[in-house]
C-alpha cells in the first residue's frame, strides 16, 4: 500500500465525538498517522506480521492504519469508553478483523504482566499539559516494559531533553526521526485561535 | 476480545498476587475469519502460557482438540498452527465477563471490549 493511499484512508476514519479535555482528546491526523505508520513500516518493518499495541489508541486511527498494513495483531488500550465505541464501529466499517480492544487505565495497571508481549508500541500519548503532568511519561515507561522490540510515539519537541533523559535513566536509545507540525485543531472552548501549530518529535525507543 | 488479547490479560485488584488467568464467562461467541499467518502464529506460541489458551478455548466450546501438552516441532504441524491460529484470532468473545480467579471479581466485556478499569478502593 502506498503513503497517500494509506492517508487517504484514514480520513475516512470517525474521530471524537465529544473531546474529553481531561484525557486530551486530540485527534492524530490521517496525515501524521499515516506518515509514522508508513515509515515504521518501510524503514523498520515492525508492523506487518507483528504483535502490536497502541496505547491510549483514542478511536483507532493508528490501530487501524497498522491493521491495515497487515499487523498480526494489533491491540488498541484506552480508558474511555465513548472513544473505545468510535473505534469498533470504525473497526467494522473498515472491516479489519486483526485488532482487538482493552478497557483499562495505563496508569495505573502495572504493566509488568504485559512485559515484552507485544513486538511493537505504537502511540500518540497526551502530552500532560492540562491536569496531568507526566502522564506522557507513564505512557513511555507502560510501552517500553510491554515492547519486545520498539516503541514508536510523539512527544512535544519542548520537551525533547527530558524524554532523552528519561530514556537515558530507563537503559533505552532513542532517535528522532522527524520534526513535525501537529496541527491542533480548536476542539475545545477555551481556544481563541482556529488552529494551532505546535511542534512535535517522532521518536523511536529502542533496547540495545 | 480474541483469545489471543486474554492470554496476556491479568486482574490486579488490590491484594491479589495471582489474577491469571482470567475465567471467561461467554454469554455470546462469535467466529471471525482472519487470514492465516503461519509464521505469525509461530511466532506468538512460544510467548504464550499454552495452557490457559487450551482452557479458555475449551471453555468457549473451540477446543478443536488442541493439546494440553504442546508438541516440541510444532513449527511444522500446518494443521496445529491452523488450529491455533483459529483459537487465538478468530473465536471472539462479544458478551460476558473475566473473573479473577483469586478475588472473584468480575470484569464486564461488552461488545467485545473487556473493561479492565478498577475502582478507586481496589488500587
Amino acid at each position: 500500500m502506498k503513503l497517500k493511499e494509506l492517508e487517504s484512508c484514514l480520513q475516512q476514519v470517525d474521530t471524537f465525538e465529544e473531546p474529553k479535555i481531561l484525557l486530551e482528546q486530540y485527534p492524530t491526523s490521517a496525515h501524521i498517522a499515516a506518515c509514522m505508520l508508513y515509515t515504521i513500516h518501510s524503514t523498520f518493518d515492525d508492523i506487518e506480521g507483528k504483535l502490536v499495541a497502541d496505547l491510549g489508541c483514542g478511536c483507532g486511527v493508528l490501530s487501524i492504519g497498522a491493521a491495515m498494513l497487515d499487523a498480526g495483531l494489533c491491540v488498541g488500550f484506552d480508558i474511555d469508553d465513548d472513544a473505545l465505541g468510535v473505534f469498533r464501529r470504525n473497526a467494522e466499517e473498515f472491516d479489519v478483523c486483526n485488532v482487538d480492544l482493552v478497557q483499562c487505565d495505563l496508569c495505573c495497571v502495572e504493566t509488568e504482566s504485559y512485559a515484552q508481549r507485544f513486538d511493537t508500541v505504537i502511540m500518540n500519548p497526551p502530552f500532560g499539559t492540562k491536569h496531568n503532568q507526566g502522564i506522557d511519561m507513564r505512557f513511555l515507561r507502560a510501552a517500553l516494559t510491554m515492547a519486545s522490540t520498539a516503541v514508536y510515539s510523539l512527544h512535544k519537541t519542548s520537551t525533547r531533553e527530558h524524554v532523552k533523559k528519561k530514556a537515558n535513566d530507563w537503559g533505552v536509545k532513542m532517535e528522532v526521526i522527524a520534526e513535525l507540525r501537529y496541527d491542533l485543531p480548536a476542539s475545545y472552548k477555551f481556544h481563541k485561535k482556529k488552529s494551532v501549530d505546535i511542534e512535535v518529535d517522532f521518536i523511536r525507543f529502542f533496547k540495545t | 476480545m480474541k483469545l489471543l488479547t486474554h492470554n496476556m490479560l491479568t486482574s490486579h485488584v488490590k491484594g491479589v498476587t495471582k489474577g491469571y488467568p482470567l475465567l471467561i464467562k461467554a454469554t455470546e461467541v462469535k467466529v471471525n475469519e482472519v487470514e492465516f499467518n503461519p509464521q505469525f502464529v509461530c511466532r506468538m506460541i512460544p510467548k504464550l502460557e499454552w495452557s490457559a489458551l487450551v482452557k479458555a478455548a475449551d471453555d468457549l466450546g473451540h477446543r478443536q482438540d488442541l493439546p494440553a501438552e504442546l508438541e516440541p516441532d510444532y513449527e511444522k504441524n500446518e494443521d496445529l498452527l491452523k488450529k491455533v491460529h483459529r483459537a487465538l484470532l478468530e473465536v471472539e468473545v462479544v458478551e460476558g465477563s473475566l473473573q479473577c480467579p483469586e478475588s472473584g471479581r468480575e470484569f464486564p466485556i461488552s461488545k467485545g471490549i473487556p473493561n479492565m478499569l478498577l475502582n478507586e478502593d481496589e488500587v
